[in-house]
């Protein structure tokens, strides 16, 4: 599959790549000229942290606030972070030019050699360069797309739709029982949408899950889409939903397990995450749909004690976090259903609904809840 | 429980009434007088004769500090020759029945195998002086009398105190070996030299003379035609190290730098010889003299004032406050008496035991000044400063002087020093040497007021290691001098100073002062070493960004790694602020130009910052230093002057950074004070000696950067 990508390239996205290119030379002649002038050479980033995350209630997203934190290379503490920032910015120069992807690891082997005379390496991991990354993609104000670079795909999609990966058309309809594996840079000019009959998309967690509705050809059944992001979707998988929702339409719902983390995924599919504020805009699906497990299903489905894990304390101050979440601390719905959660004292899978029967949940409980329109939102 | 109790006490028989084994009568046929040498001859250990090594210690000491203090009275530089030579082996069965066994040495010695008859031997002390010499009839009183001396009925500071050394060192020779003692003194060029053997006779307190010579005028025996020497035969160990004659003799040197003191020591294994030790002179100008002074009123209890009422020459009670006593002047003579109820005029002879109550009553209620204090001779700041350098060679000395203070109506002043770094052991706890009136105290560390003091002090507060309740620990060696007109010991030997309250607050607020100023010197560099790692850090990455930089941009690389790296350079320039070009330590601004500070090349110093080459420039010329190094002292330091070593400077650029303390230049250059403007970055390309792994500097033996 090795082609040579350049010169088809669109015009779109040679513009984005002009653009990107600018605000790196303007981050280097910045430091140069400061370093030239014998100034404190310095690399505003914004803060990626909770303190400097806005909930913006009217659009229902969580953005980026405008704190920056300064990064100099005369401080003992900032002075590696410094070099690797530097040096990170002029590799994605280099991918940019010669018109290619790197993955984060591919990145990270990038940057990677020996400080000149010294037995210290330029980045001692991956989690290092990453970091790295995404200070850049903040400070730049560009994407991780746009700095091509991409994260490891995990997620997958089949259904009504067709779509044009990278110029390949793909009929998600005829994927087999592997599916359709979401990429990490989801990007009109690299995932295209050609077609599609489906009227909503189910995501569900796990790989495991989907697989069910895969088999049971659930989509088919139900005209829709089924993904899947491996727990906490990445930005590929988000991406994509995001652009399913906003350009076809497309309602989201989520089938999630009933347990903290999958409160969190629901929240940040929803709402945006801290760390990813500076794109939520892009990834955010403030209208996405909470359809289970819910806490109430133990009883509602007369579910067995053996479905029941328990709660450990971490789950329980996880959930107790969550609960004040400013999206979900006015959410009467919500509170019920963590306070549900709690009162019950264990956590359910989706894979637990299997103990009623193989196919409980694509045959019954899926459509049940959507023809009720029981959700969560 | 009752019932066994009663039971025991039932099968208890009742005891006899004692029977009468002696009457009042025969008792007394065999009470009588106890000569004070007899006591001491049984009691030696109170003296310092516990065991042959201290002993051994114990006799050169006194006839040390006698010599010190002869030679100081009579306004003579001392010149002491001390002479140990093994004569025979004790016979091993005797030696039993004069020693107690199994006793054990003093903390401090304790490294000293001082049990087994096997080890000592029999040796000959010989200590011969320059002073004044005595005259013939006080020989035998002098070396053959125990609480025979001038100095203990006087308030005037010395050496000796009682009058008990000298011939207690005597009476131990002759009671383990059997030989008398032998003194030669010469009073004069002019005079003829006498030499007395000298014979102890306990039960008397007296000393026999077995025979006497006297050597014609004209003899060669004192180069300065006078002096004396004693020679003591005694059973003794002669062994190195804490609480040795060595330790004393070192010691000695360093609180009493205006001696000269030669020592010949018996042959140790593997030597071919005598051998000789030399303790120059360091100061030629002898202490100021001490005054003698009266006592204190204040400091006299109410049985020493009827006493000194009982023997006073004066007639009146104002008369009597005024001449015996020191600060008392006719107006507060006559407040003191009228607060007792008396006058001025009354008759000495009529004051009773109630009225000298209220005398004394009245003197404690009275507002007396506090006593002279030129009575007290302190070894000086610059003195001990001195006597520290040249014992120990440290990096960094600080010394204060207290003025002086008093402790139940007697002056007395307080000396320390501390001494940092060199060669002192890292890892120990800190040495504290001791001294009262100039005399080491080698013993009995613990039960020390100094020891106590030091162990007070937070010395974590000077960057120092301390645990609790301990001295502190790295490579620090402790001084405290006690100088008075009456050191207080807890006993005769005179190995402990008392703990008395006053005398320890002294102490304390001279070794706080000190140890700002150590605080002072070891933050100072810490910086350095600190900024220098930064510098390091920062230089290492330059190189980095300037490459990437030109990727981006097309930057030149080479200009802008020199814009940076002059950066780092003025960012840290305290690492440099306190290297000269040897790479070492000058003087910390806030102890610069102190006199109580000695601060020596580190031997610890952090390595410059290396000016990283990355693209190449030319090397920056190493810039003068301008202008004579200021020296701390006026008169030149010993040893070769600093213009000695710059030759060898000069020819090797490269080096200062890697150099260990075996490769630099022998420890005669002194701190070297240099204007900021003067300070510079030493040129030489060295190794980082640091390196950032994981946010942690970590030590690197790495290879050249760039």
């Amino acid at each position: 599959m090795a082609r040579s990508k350049p010169a088809t390239k669109p015009a779109a996205a040679k513009e984005r790549d002009r653009a990107t290119l600018s605000k790196i030379v303007h981050l280097a002649d910045d430091v140069a000229a400061k370093s030239l002038g014998g100034r404190d050479p310095v690399v505003h980033i914004p803060t990626r942290s909770r303190a400097n995350t806005v909930w913006n209630k009217k659009r229902g997203l969580l953005q980026m606030g405008s704190a920056k934190a300064e990064r100099q290379l005369f401080n003992l503490n900032q002075a590696r972070q410094f070099m690797q920032t530097m040096l990170h910015a002029g590799g994605i120069k280099e991918l940019i030019d010669a018109g290619k992807t790197l993955s984060l690891r591919g990145m990270f082997y990038k940057g990677l050699h020996t400080v000149a005379g010294t037995k210290e390496k330029t980045f001692s991991d991956q989690d290092e360069s990453d970091g790295i990354l995404e200070d850049l993609e903040v400070s730049l104000g560009a994407l991780r797309e746009e700095l091509h670079i991409f994260a490891k795909k995990a997620g997958t999609m089949v259904g009504n739709i067709t779509v044009t990966d990278t110029g390949d058309e793909i009929d998600c309809r005829r994927m087999g029982s592997g599916g359709y594996a979401i990429p990490s840079i989801c990007e009109p000019d690299v995932v295209a949408f050609k077609r599609c009959e489906a009227k909503f998309v189910l995501h569900v967690e796990k790989n495991t899950v989907w697989s069910r509705f895969n088999e049971d050809r659930f989509w088919e059944k139900h005209n829709c889409i089924i993904t899947e992001g491996g727990g906490q979707p990445p930005r590929g998988v988000r991406r994509l939903l995001k652009r399913l929702n906003q350009e076809l339409g497309l309602p989201v719902y989520c089938l999630l397990d009933c347990d903290p983390w999958g409160h969190y995924i629901y929240s940040v599919l929803k709402q945006g995450s801290i760390s990813l504020a500076f794109e939520s805009e892009r990834l955010a699906i403030p209208d996405a749909k909470f359809i289970g497990i819910r806490a109430s299903d133990y009883v509602d489905c007369e579910l067995t004690d053996d479905v029941q894990i328990a709660l450990n304390d971490k789950d329980i101050a996880r959930a107790k976090q969550i609960a004040e979440y400013p999206w979900f601390q006015g959410h009467k719905g919500w509170q019920r259903e963590i306070d549900t959660l709690l009162r019950n004292g264990f956590k359910m899978e989706v894979e637990s609904l299997i103990t009623k029967d193989i196919s409980y949940v694509t045959e019954t409980y899926v459509p049940e809840r959507l023809k009720a329109k029981d959700w969560l939102d | 429980m009752s019932a066994v109790a009663s039971d025991t006490m039932e099968r208890t028989e009742p005891p006899d009434k004692p029977r009468r084994r002696e009457t009042a009568e025969s008792m007394a046929a065999r009470q009588r007088d106890i000569s004070v040498s007899e006591f001491f001859a049984k009691n030696r250990h109170l003296l310092g004769f516990d065991n042959p090594r201290k002993a051994l210690l114990t006799t050169v000491k006194e006839a040390v500090d006698n010599s010190l203090d002869a030679c100081e009275e009579a306004g003579i530089l001392p010149d002491i020759r001390v002479e140990i030579e093994e004569v025979a082996k004790e016979p091993s069965k005797r030696r039993g029945a004069d020693t107690p066994k199994g006793e054990k040495a003093d903390k401090p010695a304790d490294d000293a195998p001082t049990r087994g008859a096997g080890a000592s031997a029999r040796y000959r002390v010989s200590i011969r002086d320059n002073g004044p010499g005595i005259v013939r009839k006080q020989i035998e009183n002098i070396f053959g009398r125990l609480l025979y001396g001038s100095k203990f009925h006087r308030l005037k500071m010395s050496r000796g105190q009682q009058g008990i050394g000298i011939s207690a060192a005597g009476m131990y020779g002759l009671m383990t070996t059997g030989k008398p003692v032998v003194i030669v003194s010469k009073t004069g060029p002019k005079k003829p030299a006498h030499e007395v053997v000298l014979k102890m006779d306990t039960s008397r307190n007296r000393a026999e003379v077995v025979s006497e010579t006297e050597h014609p005028e004209d003899d060669a025996m004192f180069a300065e035609g006078h002096g004396t020497r004693v020679s003591i035969e005694l059973e003794g160990k002669y062994q190195k190290g804490r609480g040795s004659v060595d330790e004393y003799l070192e010691l000695t040197a360093i609180a009493n730098p205006h001696a000269r003191i030669t020592f010949v020591s018996p042959p140790q294994s593997g030597d071919d010889g005598p051998q000789t030790a030399e303790f120059p002179r360091a100061v030629s100008e002898l202490p100021p003299e001490a005054k003698e002074i009266q006592p204190h009123p204040q400091g006299v209890e109410l049985g020493t004032l009827i006493q000194m009422l009982e023997r006073t020459e004066s007639q009146q009670l104002g008369a009597f406050l005024q001449s015996d006593f020191c600060r008392v002047g006719p107006g507060l003579a006559r407040d003191i008496c009228e607060d007792a109820g008396l006058t001025g005029r009354t008759w000495v002879k009529q004051v009773g035991h109630a009225e000298a109550e209220r005398l004394y009553d009245a003197i404690q209620r009275a507002k007396i000044m506090a006593p002279p204090t030129d009575c007290l001779s302190p070894i000086g700041a610059r003195t001990l400063l001195k006597g520290l350098d040249k014992g120990l060679a440290p990096e960094f000395i600080s010394v204060s002087s207290r003025p002086p203070a008093v402790y139940r109506g007697r002056p007395f002043l307080i000396e320390a020093g501390i001494a940092f770094g060199g060669n002192l052991p890292a890892d120990e706890q800190a040495r504290v040497y001791r001294f009262a009136n100039r005399v080491p105290l080698q013993y009995q560390q613990s039960a020390c007021a100094c020891f106590k003091a030091v162990v007070d002090t937070d010395w974590k507060r000077y960057a120092l290691q301390q645990p609790r309740d301990g001295l502190p620990v790295g490579p620090v060696v402790i001084l405290i001098h006690m100088a008075s007109v009456w050191v207080p010991f807890t006993s005769e030997s005179k190995e402990a100073v008392a703990d008395y309250d006053e005398i320890r607050k002294e102490m304390k607020l001279a070794l706080q002062e000190c140890g700002r100023k150590l605080g002072i010197f070891l933050s100072r560099r810490q910086r350095m070493l600190r900024e220098s790692e930064r510098r390091n850090i920062f230089e290492r990455y330059i190189g980095e960004i300037s490459k990437a930089v030109h990727g981006i941009n097309g930057t030149d690389a080479a200009r802008m790694f020199e814009a940076l790296l002059a950066q780092a350079r003025r960012r840290t320039a305290a690492a440099d602020q306190l290297l000269d070009e040897e790479g070492k330590v000058v003087k910390a601004d806030a102890i610069e130009g102190d006199e109580t500070v000695l601060i020596r090349e580190s031997a610890a110093a952090p390595s410059p910052a290396q000016p990283a080459p990355g693209p190449p420039t030319a090397p920056a010329e190493p810039r003068r230093r301008r202008g004579a190094p200021g020296a701390l002292f006026d008169e030149a330091p010993p040893g070769k002057p600093a213009a000695v070593i710059a030759p060898t400077r000069a020819s090797k650029p490269n080096r200062q950074a890697k150099a260990t303390p075996a490769q630099r230049p022998p420890t005669t250059e002194r701190a070297k004070p240099t204007k900021a403007s003067e300070r510079i970055a030493p040129p030489a390309k060295t190794k980082p000696k640091y390196r950032y792994v994981n946010g942690a500097i970590v030590p690197v033996e790495g290879e050249r950067l760039f």
